[in-house]
């Protein structure tokens, strides 16, 4: 690999010699000779099976919930259900005060996603746990569901998540994260031309090849040793010390390497009832998703819906541009809330426009709940806001790559949410990107410099 | 539940076990032997991560049940490396950066195992027709094939 060293060649230590070099991963023997120890690997003595019995409707009111056939079920051992949790209502990001709690542990009274979590069957073997699984009898009634985040978004429709009251969640902003810079109106009055365009994505799982799950180990003394390949070991143990009510020095987290995660580890779903099963049967548990759980519980990366509105000048500068952006959380927060924030930060892209508005909305359906995976919140957006740039480009005939240096941000500039830009390097990094891809661009941009006034 | 006496060699020693019927080899090797080096990935013979061989052949011990398994001479990852010295594939596939999380791990180096056993010169197509089985999620398939590569050329150049 060529390493170019003139980009910045005056703001570079170069007592550094590690990037350019290949050095073993330090988990490779593990990997290559199968010693590294996955959660599953764990095994103890008496350990229990646990598995959930779920919703098999989108949205249900619960009517009764009977558990005695499952109960007298051979090799059956505990059946839990919504009363067994101390602190059943939560959400994960109460820890950063991102509330309300909107989240059940065990579904109580009504379940809001086709596959929600309702009684935990314990058992001597896995086959056991599933056969009792499979006689808990639960009688709902089934409500009207909504899948579409802009029918959700309508009056009158179904309500999906009590908690909130209404199918979106409540910023302090308001209905949505806001970002007002300078005067759009005024923006898309005085452009050229005016392009808007509307983007949308399906919900995608990760699907790592290990599923989800933990093992858990009491240790005799009211404290549990929980080993597990959550992404979110503090996330984990915190939440866990809530729903729980026990204290965090009860709690012994035991991370390591995690088969595969995306993101898609980091929700606290299994960690919390399998050690209150450890806890009231005094055995080890493990709960490890099945593959169809993995691929129709697990949360996936949200649906999403972006819409922009730019207004573009001849001479190639944006002027303006309108976002609407739209995250389906599904029927429960998770972590969609900070995504949808996310992504009014993010909406402007890497480029300075002087008048922005951005709105976006964390939308609540009866949806699988969503939640973290790879960039959650802006990667939509940077497909949607690219196939945008290139649109744009086409529009005013002009070179899609010389279209983006005209409007890169560069050092000093203000973004649309107030923060200044430092340790920009689009304009290099197009440079670069024009010599490898051999894409030429006009000399004036090849001049340019993120971080020289007046390059 | 009925109990099946089942006897093997796994990695060149013999095992004697009890298992309930049905209990997947799998299973076996996982919870009663202790060998965890096949992963479950799938549990339904998808994903290759518990990929074995077994009297030579390339195997899904999710698939295969322990009791069909007596006097089998079974071959995992776990059995690979001799005195500490890592197999040329194991090397390969440090040297190549063949691993991310490395769950699918043992399993690729099972499937690369058994297409080297037979084919010690493949062609890049012969490797990627031997690694379709075994899905790695970290989609860091490029350099599992180049490690295959690696490993089949430095056995030749031992060989010579």
């Amino acid at each position: 690999m060529e390493l170019r060293k003139d980009y910045f060649a005056d703001v570079r230590k170069d007592g550094l010699h590690e990037i350019g070099q290949a050095r073993p991963r330090l988990d490779s023997p593990g990997h290559v000779t199968g010693k590294t120890a996955y959660f599953a690997d764990r095994n103890f003595p008496g350990m229990l099976h646990l598995k959930m019995v779920r919703s098999p409707h989108h949205h249900a009111r619960i009517r009764s919930i009977d558990t005695s056939e499952a109960e007298r079920h051979p090799g059956v051992v505990k059946v839990l259900t919504a009363k067994d949790v101390p602190h059943n209502v939560y959400t994960i990001l109460i820890l950063i005060q991102v509330g309300p709690e909107d989240e059940t542990v065990l579904a109580d009274g009504k379940v809001r996603w086709k596959g929600e979590a309702v009684v935990a069957v314990l058992a001597e073997s896995e086959r056991a746990a599933q056969e009792a699984a499979a006689k808990v009898k639960v009688d709902y009634e089934v409500l009207p569901a909504v899948f579409d985040m802009e029918e959700a978004l309508k009056p009158g429709a179904p309500l999906v998540n009590e908690y909130h009251g209404q199918n979106y969640y409540l910023y302090d902003s308001g209905e949505c994260r806001k970002v007002r810079f300078g005067d759009v109106e005024a923006g898309f009055a005085g452009a050229d031309h005016i392009l808007e365009q509307s983007y949308q994505s399906s919900p995608i799982e990760h699907a790592p090849t290990e599923t989800t799950g933990c093992v858990v180990a009491p240790e005799g003394n009211d404290r549990f040793t929980c080993y597990t390949n959550t992404q979110a070991m503090f996330f984990t143990l915190d939440n866990t010390s809530i729903i729980l009510q026990m204290p965090g020095s009860k709690l012994h987290f035991v991370g390591g390497t995690v088969g595969g995660g995306f993101g898609g580890k980091v929700d606290v779903i299994v960690e919390p009832i399998a050690i209150l099963g450890a806890k009231l049967t005094g055995r080890p548990v493990c709960f490890i998703y099945s593959r169809e759980e993995e691929m129709q519980i697990s949360s996936p990366r949200a649906a999403e819906k972006v819409v922009i509105k730019d207004g573009v000048m001849k001479d190639g500068r944006i002027v303006a541009r309108k976002v609407t952006g739209y995250t389906d959380a599904g029927a429960y927060s998770r972590h969609s809330p900070y995504g949808a924030q996310k992504g009014a930060a993010h909406y402007p892209g890497p480029y300075t426009i002087p008048n922005v508005w951005i709105d976006t909305y964390c939308v609540y359906t009866n949806r699988t709940p969503s939640s973290a995976m790879r960039g959650f919140g802006v990667t939509i957006g940077d497909f949607a806001l690219e196939v945008q740039m290139d649109k744009l480009a086409r529009l005013i005939g002009m070179d899609p790559l010389e279209f983006r240096f005209i409007n890169a941000y560069r050092d000093g500039d203000m973004k649309a949410h107030r923060q200044p830009t430092e340790g920009a390097a689009l304009i290099e990094c197009m440079q670069e990107a024009s010599r490898a891809a051999d894409w030429p661009v006009a000399e004036k941009y090849m001049a340019m410099s993120s971080y020289r006034k007046g390059a | 539940m009925a109990k099946v006496p089942v006897q093997f060699t796994l990695n060149g020693s013999e095992k004697a076990e009890f298992v309930e019927s049905g209990t997947t080899l799998l299973a076996a090797l996982r919870d009663k032997i202790g060998d965890t080096s096949p992963k479950g990935g799938c549990h339904q013979g998808t994903c290759g991560a518990c990929s074995v061989i077994i009297d030579g052949e390339l195997r899904l011990s999710c698939l295969t049940l322990a009791e069909t398994c007596g006097g089998a001479d079974i071959k995992t990852t776990a059995g690979l490396a001799e005195g500490g010295v890592l197999h040329p594939l194991q090397r390969a596939f440090l040297d190549a950066f063949a691993t991310q999380c490395g769950f699918c791990t043992p399993g690729m180096i099972m499937a690369a195992k058994v297409l080297l056993d037979r084919t010690p010169n493949p062609s890049r197509e012969d490797v990627v027709e031997a690694l379709s089985g075994n899905i790695c999620r970290c989609t860091g398939y490029e350099p599992i094939i180049q490690a295959v590569l690696l490993a089949a050329r430095a056995n030749s150049q031992n060989a010579a």
